[in-house]
């Protein structure tokens, strides 16, 4: 009887534990009647959690700061997918349950390519500020095989430079600028975002002859030891290791390769980016270390000093380009509907009407890029710019 | 004369036919009626997926005996077969190419489980266990290096690294690491509902029939079973390969409902999952895994749950061992006893 009164006492805190929860859930975002609702999805748990807060940290102060401005409104609310394609499309439909007009989409890329079928087939505009592969768009030809193996999603636009184009703009660098003789690549073969950028640059780098001397793999299961694939690359005497990887892995690889006093020059992409900021990560070790990025914390404009103030403030962290992305895909939202007539009561297919309307017309100003533009094809015009870190800060490599 | 009567195993088992007609009765009819949120609408397919893998893992471990960590191989290897059967099958009609790709996704599925059960069934202990989580990684490792393509000539394939080279208009169908992108969702409620009632029907009639007391017999007293002659391997196996194909055609279900599947979806995680919803309705009890499977999948979807943003996952893990404490618990077993304890005495009597 003890022991059942206590399961029962336990039983009765869980759900007061999930009432006073759900509570708390429907406060957040906090605008007014009349505001315009936008969703967003992204892995705010599990493994990819620091991609999915950044990008809600990032649209949630641009709302706040576009919400003060008076005029539209926003209403912004994210829901978690554990970056997991079926849940992706739980915390979709749980969007849509609450009323969701504008989509901010995944943040990450796998989940990306399920809310992006979906929302095509509603038709809700659909703007991701990372999600970089390009199924998520569709209608982008393999570069392996020269396929066609989505076809084109007219709602879906991106706010990342998309991977391949990541992938050949390093290969076209790295070529330009006669970085490495011989060139080791690791890559996560698991994940789309590594493997896309990785395909593009094996192609590219054929086409302009460089000399590729090992390549080497690792996944989710096998992202903390490195030693197989540093070997592999000392011992074919590589002099530049390319990283098409996320800044975690990055980090471990940089130490591994020190401990075994092995020192190559390291080229990454946009997922380097937050290297500097890994949590018990000697940053002398990133010194030189090159990479593509659209977004700098340092960079001197008002714009950019403003918003990492801001997000500090908030935070307590250095944002990075995944928050800078989710900030500016809400103003680009704001700026695409604010002269519109426009209301809560539109309805999310007349918003995507206007949007993609708007989108493949403006002309936009961010954080991460200036008079960028989009193509019926959803791709941003973006270009990546090369940064190379000293003295623990980015500065631009032309 | 003749009086029919039922025994308690049959009143049962037809009680959760029962019980699933009308729960699929009530669910199409609040689809149709508009009365479902989107939430739940996008989760009726997967519901049924995850109750055809729990009561076939429910066959391996509550009704063999076995311990099996690696179900959600099965399963994948079933989506795989069967999304990649779905789009290069030239069927014009959905349901039909829907029915004919889990067809041949479990008959892929019990290929691979005939294949790891041979070697493994032989052994006793804990063997299986440890084999079938490897299993599980093995599926996993060679999805994520496959691809595949198809063009007017057919179908090609690779390994390892994408050579496919494509004539006009081909198009790849399995991506390697990237999965399967561009589903055509032709999965249907009705279809998940017609296979729980299939999967249903071949456990019980499998555990009613001879080779079903034969499997029950060597879970109970391996050694009294091989004295009184039971082939041990071949009853094993029977349950095994059985219990593979409806994983198998559970996991084409859920592909064609997806818009896009990846390898790394059928984990180990996964694979654990499933054996939770066995554990939490109770190894042997089919309806009890039905139960299970439902509730713990739209358990962290509910509205409840989702406001509790970060805590979520957190509070599912703690819902999760109260509702094993409770299940377990003597005073709340001995107060359900007490209420059905009419229909307990007649069962009594039949057995």
């Amino acid at each position: 009887m003890k022991k059942f009164l206590a399961l029962a006492l336990a039983l009765v805190m869980t759900l007061a534990l999930a009432a006073c929860g759900g509570g708390d859930g429907q406060k957040d975002g906090g605008a007014a009647s009349g505001a315009i609702k936008i969703g967003g999805v992204g892995p705010l748990t599990g493994d990819a959690a620091i991609y999915g807060n950044a990008a809600k940290g990032g649209a949630e102060i641009a709302v706040e700061e576009i919400n003060a401005l008076g005029g539209l409104q926003f209403d912004l609310h994210y829901e978690d997918d554990a970056n997991d394609p079926e849940k992706s499309v739980n915390a979709y439909n749980t969007l849509k349950d609450w009323g969701m007009q504008v989509f901010l989409g995944s943040v990450t890329s796998t989940p990306g390519v399920a809310t992006a079928a979906e929302s095509n087939a509603d038709h809700m505009f659909y703007l991701t500020p990372s999600a970089s592969s390009t199924d998520v768009i569709g209608g982008v030809a393999n570069p392996l095989t020269g396929s066609v193996d989505t076809p084109r999603r007219d709602n879906v636009f991106q706010m990342c430079f998309v991977d391949p184009n990541q992938g050949s703009a390093s290969a076209q660098y790295i070529k330009d600028n006669n970085l490495g003789s011989a060139i080791a690549v690791i890559y996560k073969n698991d994940d789309v975002y590594s493997t896309g950028i990785y395909n593009s640059f094996v192609a590219k780098a054929g086409e302009l002859g460089l000399n590729i001397v090992s390549t080497t793999t690792f996944t989710t299961d096998s992202k903390t030891d490195f030693s197989v694939q540093l070997n592999d690359a000392k011992n074919s005497s590589a002099d530049l290791i390319y990283l098409p990887t996320y800044y975690d892995a990055n980090a471990l690889i940089l130490t591994q390769a020190n401990a075994m006093g092995y020192a190559p020059k390291y080229f990454g992409v946009d997922g380097m980016d937050g290297i500097l900021s890994v949590k018990g990560f000697d940053t002398s070790l990133a010194e030189g270390v090159m990479l593509l990025t659209p977004f700098n914390a340092d960079a001197g404009d008002e714009a950019t000093k403003s918003f990492v103030a801001k997000y500090q403030e908030k935070f307590g962290e250095v944002p990075n380009q995944f928050a800078a992305d989710a900030y500016d895909c809400v103003y680009a939202i704001y700026n695409a509907l604010k002269d519109e007539d426009v209301t809560s009561g539109t309805s999310a297919g007349d918003l995507c009407g206007i949007l993609i309307g708007k989108f493949t017309s403006m002309t936009f100003d961010g954080l991460t890029g200036e008079g960028m533009t989009w193509a019926d094809t959803g791709a941003v015009s973006k270009t990546p710019k090369g940064m190379y870190i000293e003295n623990g800060a980015y500065v631009g490599m032309d | 004369m003749k009086k029919i009567r039922l025994s308690k195993t049959n009143r049962i088992n037809f009680a959760t036919f029962g019980a699933v007609i009308l729960a699929y009765a009530v669910f199409q009819f609040m689809s149709g009626a508009g009365m479902l949120s989107s939430t739940i609408r996008g989760q009726l397919v997967p519901i049924c997926a995850y109750v055809t893998m729990a009561l076939s893992l429910n066959l391996t471990v509550g009704v063999l005996g076995e311990l099996s960590l690696g179900h959600a191989g099965f399963m994948s290897v079933g989506a795989f077969a069967g999304a990649v059967a779905a789009a290069a099958l030239p069927i014009d009609s959905d349901p039909l190419r829907l029915a004919a790709s889990m067809v041949i996704a479990a008959l892929a599925a019990a290929a691979a489980g005939t294949l790891v059960g041979i070697p493994v069934l032989r052994l006793n202990g804990d063997y299986l266990a440890i084999v079938t989580l490897a299993f599980g990684q093995i599926i996993k490792s060679m999805i994520e290096n496959l691809y595949i393509g198809m063009d007017a000539r057919g179908l090609h394939f690779s390994f390892l690294e994408n050579r496919i080279i494509f004539r006009d208009g081909g198009r790849m169908l399995l991506n390697g690491a990237m999965g399967v992108n561009g589903i055509a969702k032709i999965s249907s409620f009705t279809a998940g509902f017609v296979l729980v009632m299939l999967v249903l029907a071949v456990i019980f009639n499998l555990v009613d029939s001879r080779a079903g007391r034969a499997i029950m017999a060597l879970r109970d007293n391996r050694i009294a079973a091989e004295s009184v002659g039971i082939p041990v391997t071949k009853y094993k196996l029977m349950a095994f390969v059985i219990s593979a194909a409806m994983a198998g055609a559970a996991g084409a279900l859920f592909a064609l409902g997806q818009n896009t599947i990846t390898a790394n979806k059928f984990d180990f995680n996964t694979s654990i999952l499933i054996l939770v919803f066995v554990v939490l309705g109770g190894q042997g009890n089919m309806w009890g895994s039905i139960l299970a499977a439902t509730f713990l999948t739209v358990l962290p979807e509910t509205r409840a749950m989702r406001g509790l943003a970060d805590y979520r996952m957190l509070v599912y893990a703690v819902v999760l061992i109260l509702v094993m404490l409770a299940t377990n618990n003597p005073t709340i077993q001995d107060f359900i006893n007490t209420r059905f304890r009419r229909k307990k005495k007649k069962g009594g009597a039949a057995k």
